[in-house]
């Protein structure tokens, strides 16, 4: 295995990592409860401005993996990996996709310039929040940017879903241009720019309609340099959500695990049943293997000397997908009747489970992706089993 | 999961491995694998303290991290030597644990170890009974002392090597008054005693990897019991764990192992591909990948020296993946799946024997859910190990064992 730096290995974690978790599991316990995140979904905004500040200034847990002087903390995208699993555990509201996920890489990934350099600070100082106007519900592609026209400065298209655009401050566009694609940021609230917020079935993450016509915005980057943007914005993007879902993964095998050894039935815990008890341990061995390849996806886009990163990262959207899902169905049938009602978290973390699997690309989506890189492309050392010929 | 090494740990660790691999480098340079016996190779290993690095000093190790045995098999393979794993799994994988821990005379266990890393004594399992499969704890085998010696009697089954072996690390029951984990007691037989019959038992793909093993009599000493009489079952534990360890805790690069057969299955007929098999081979292959990436991040991980649970879920995870993996192939075949070249009986191991065949492959596949614990009872050890889950109600606990119902 490859020694990364400072004579660490792929998985080693070190002690500020461990600070960095345990100070953000105790942030999200006192300020983003269960409680919080049932009054933010009921709230008009959906999300809390001044927590994001504090997420952002006080525990500067928006920018991890952000160079310092661009405003970060100038760590690896394993960092800020560690704070997508604990801030999905406590379903943190709040625009982690749009801004933290595919708008700060887009940033850091884009040429240089006066714009991207005081958006990306304000970014990761959490004054300012950003959606990314894209197809987010597929891998990165030729699609990425098909929805959006650019003719110079010039905007016109619309996006169905767009996760956090409701919440923007600045909408980062991915658009087409004669040249390629295009990245520009518009400000949502210009001429010829229309943000409709739409019912979610995910309450803690909200999708808008955003539709241009005829905007004006700021050209960040074009083509080449707009495409390598975009792919490193999918690539990270795809890295958190996926640590995301072990979050959720997690969180749910310990609050399914401490009511099974509650919950008594025919005189005994429903955890000594073995029907319940090998469902948990199931649901252990897919914690386990998503970690690892949520893990092992942050890693790689941080040293792509581990690994080629997408493949890295589609195998990890891949597992994580089908984990966490697995993981919030199982959660709802362990707790019985309780796991159906609206009062149970269950619910909350089934629809978060259920959304972070279609963004981004489905697991068939990640599989596709695999068996291009993989089947598709076998070589002739790859020798044939021997078959028995009767 | 065994809680993560922290940053001094990893920076010592790594000047530790630069000694190994040193260590390891020297052996081979002056022990040419492709030259000189195996022998001469493994002893060579043993007496520089690389056959088992995290044994202590004397005992064919240095005191190191478990871990730290990768980058010796490492060297040692890339230079054209077998692995002693290979060589003699049961006595590499199990036995060892189990002497040096339990071991109560330092020259004995010297004695046993070096000809077990060499291979010149192969070493084999008496645990399983006809009437004591996942209950092993239950089973029925006696040992009666002897002066000095112990007295077997009974019957044991699924004994891979029994047939070879020179040594057998058996669990025989020594007070039938006691409940059934607290009557047992550890030894190490010597099984080329008129004492010891084996007979070969035959499986569903036509071989006899296994033995059934006979004890008429036979006869051990008491100097080779391992722990104190009456404490079996916690020795046996040592080498179950290991076991599971053995058998899930292989890791090759990206694509190999059981995966490797599908993959060059699917190269070899591109006139089957479907889109539907294109997509359960990727999804299979994603496990495979994902599992071979926790079983790396759990080696990385691991500080202690002792495996933990963490077996148990690799054990499962790969026997349900081979069986998929094999499944999937036979689809992927077709008709031609179901041809089968030869029934006769052999010796041969399946999975050691380069001229097997996928259909042997998939038929022994069979057993790997069963073998070294189901999965069912890796669920349970999952569940209540791992978990802390309350365990089942149970009737044989607190009973003595002569009363609990059998069969």
């Amino acid at each position: 295995m490859a020694e990364v730096e400072n004579g660490l290995q792929e998985f080693d974690v070190t002690e500020e990592q461990r600070e960095l978790r345990s100070a953000l599991r105790r942030f999200c316990e006192r300020a983003h409860d269960e409680a919080t995140v049932r009054r933010l979904m009921d709230s008009d905004d959906g999300w809390d401005r001044a927590l994001w500040a504090r997420l952002g200034g006080e525990l500067g847990a928006l920018a991890l993996a952000v160079p310092e002087e661009l405003g970060g903390a100038g760590g690896t995208l394993v960092d800020q990996a560690i704070a997508a699993e604990e801030l999905g555990a406590a379903l943190v509201t709040g625009p982690l996709l749009g801004t933290v996920g595919l708008a700060v890489p887009a940033l850091v990934a884009a040429p240089a310039g006066q714009e991207r350099d005081a958006l990306l600070a304000d970014l990761a100082e959490g004054t300012r929040v950003a959606a990314l106007v894209a197809d987010v519900f597929a891998p990165h592609g030729p699609a990425t940017a098909a929805g959006v026209t650019a003719e110079g400065t010039t905007l016109s298209g619309t996006v169905a879903l767009v996760p956090d655009a409701a919440a923007a401050d600045v909408l980062l566009v991915a658009a087409t241009g004669p040249d390629g694609p295009v990245l520009a940021v518009v400000d949502p609230a210009a001429a010829g720019v229309g943000v409709q917020e739409r019912g979610s079935l995910d309450p803690t993450r909200r999708l808008a309609r955003v539709t241009l016509d005829g905007a004006t915005g700021t050209v960040l980057a074009t083509g080449a340099d707009a495409d390598h943007a975009l792919a490193h914005a999918f690539r990270v993007a795809g890295a958190l959500l996926a640590a995301e879902q072990v979050g959720i993964a997690q969180r749910l095998l310990d609050t399914t695990v401490a009511y099974a050894k509650e919950r008594l039935q025919f005189g005994r815990p429903i955890g000594s049943f073995q029907a319940v008890k090998h469902r948990c341990a199931d649901m252990l061995v897919g914690v386990e293997q998503a970690r690892s390849a949520a893990l092992h996806a942050a890693w790689s886009v941080a040293d792509p000397r581990l690994d080629d990163a997408d493949l890295a990262v589609a195998i990890a959207q891949a597992r994580c997908s089908e984990v966490a899902y697995r993981a919030a169905a199982d959660a709802i049938q362990l707790h019985g009747g309780i796991g159906f009602t609206w009062e149970h978290a269950a619910h909350l973390y089934y629809k978060r489970a259920i959304a972070d699997a279609e963004l981004l690309g489905s697991a068939e989506a990640h599989r596709e992706r695999i068996a291009a890189a993989v089947l598709d492309t076998l070589g002739a050392d790859v020798a044939a089993p021997q078959v028995a010929t009767g | 999961m065994s809680p993560p090494a922290t940053t001094t740990d990893t920076l010592s660790a790594t000047s530790e491995a630069a000694r190994v691999e040193e260590a390891a480098r020297a052996v081979v340079a002056a022990h040419d694998p492709r030259t000189v016996s195996r022998e001469e190779l493994f002893g060579a290993l043993y007496d520089a303290g690389l056959a088992w690095v995290h044994h202590p000093e004397g005992l064919g190790g240095r005191g190191l991290s478990r871990g730290l045995q990768a980058v010796v098999d490492e060297i040692v393979t890339a230079a054209g030597g077998a692995r002693m794993f290979a060589v003699n799994p049961i006595g590499y994988g199990m036995g060892a644990p189990t002497v040096v821990e339990y071991g109560r005379d330092r020259e004995q266990v010297a004695a046993w170890l070096r000809p077990m890393a060499t291979g010149e004594e192969i070493w084999c399992q008496l645990f399983s009974e006809p009437g004591a499969g996942s209950d092993v704890a239950g089973l029925a085998s006696t040992a009666v002392p002897d002066g000095d010696e112990w007295v077997v009697n009974g019957q044991k089954v699924w004994t891979t090597l029994a047939h070879v072996a020179r040594w057998g690390m058996l669990v025989a029951r020594t007070d039938p008054d006691q409940p059934k984990h607290r009557g047992l007691t550890y030894f190490v037989i010597d099984m080329q005693q008129p004492g010891v019959e084996v007979r070969p038992l035959r499986q569903m793909t036509g071989q006899a990897e296994f033995n059934e093993v006979y004890l008429n009599d036979a006869r051990v000493l008491d100097a080779h019991r391992l722990g104190e009489v009456g404490a079996g079952w916690k020795v046996a534990i040592t080498t179950l764990m290991n076991e599971r360890t053995a058998i899930g805790g292989v890791t090759g690069p990206r694509g190999s192992g059981v995966i490797a057969e599908a993959l060059g299955l699917w190269r070899a007929h591109p006139e089957r591909h479907t889109p539907v098999l294109r997509d359960r081979l990727a999804a299979l292959w994603t496990r495979a990948e994902t599992h071979r990436l926790t079983l790396a991040r759990a080696r990385r991980t691991a500080t202690a020296g002792q495996p933990g649970p963490e077996g148990s879920v690799s054990k499962l995870v790969g026997a349900e993946l081979n069986q998929e993996v094999y499944e999937f192939c036979m689809d992927l075949l077709g008709p031609e799946a179901l041809l089968y070249d030869d029934y006769t009986m052999s010796r041969e191991r399946v999975h050691a024997d380069p001229g097997s065949t996928l259909q042997q492959r998939f038929l022994r596949s069979r057993a790997n859910t069963i073998e070294g614990g189901t999965s069912e009872v890796m669920r349970n050890i999952l569940g209540e190990r791992v978990l802390s889950l309350p365990g089942e109600p149970r009737s044989d606990s607190d009973r003595p064992w002569k009363e609990v119902p059998r069969g």
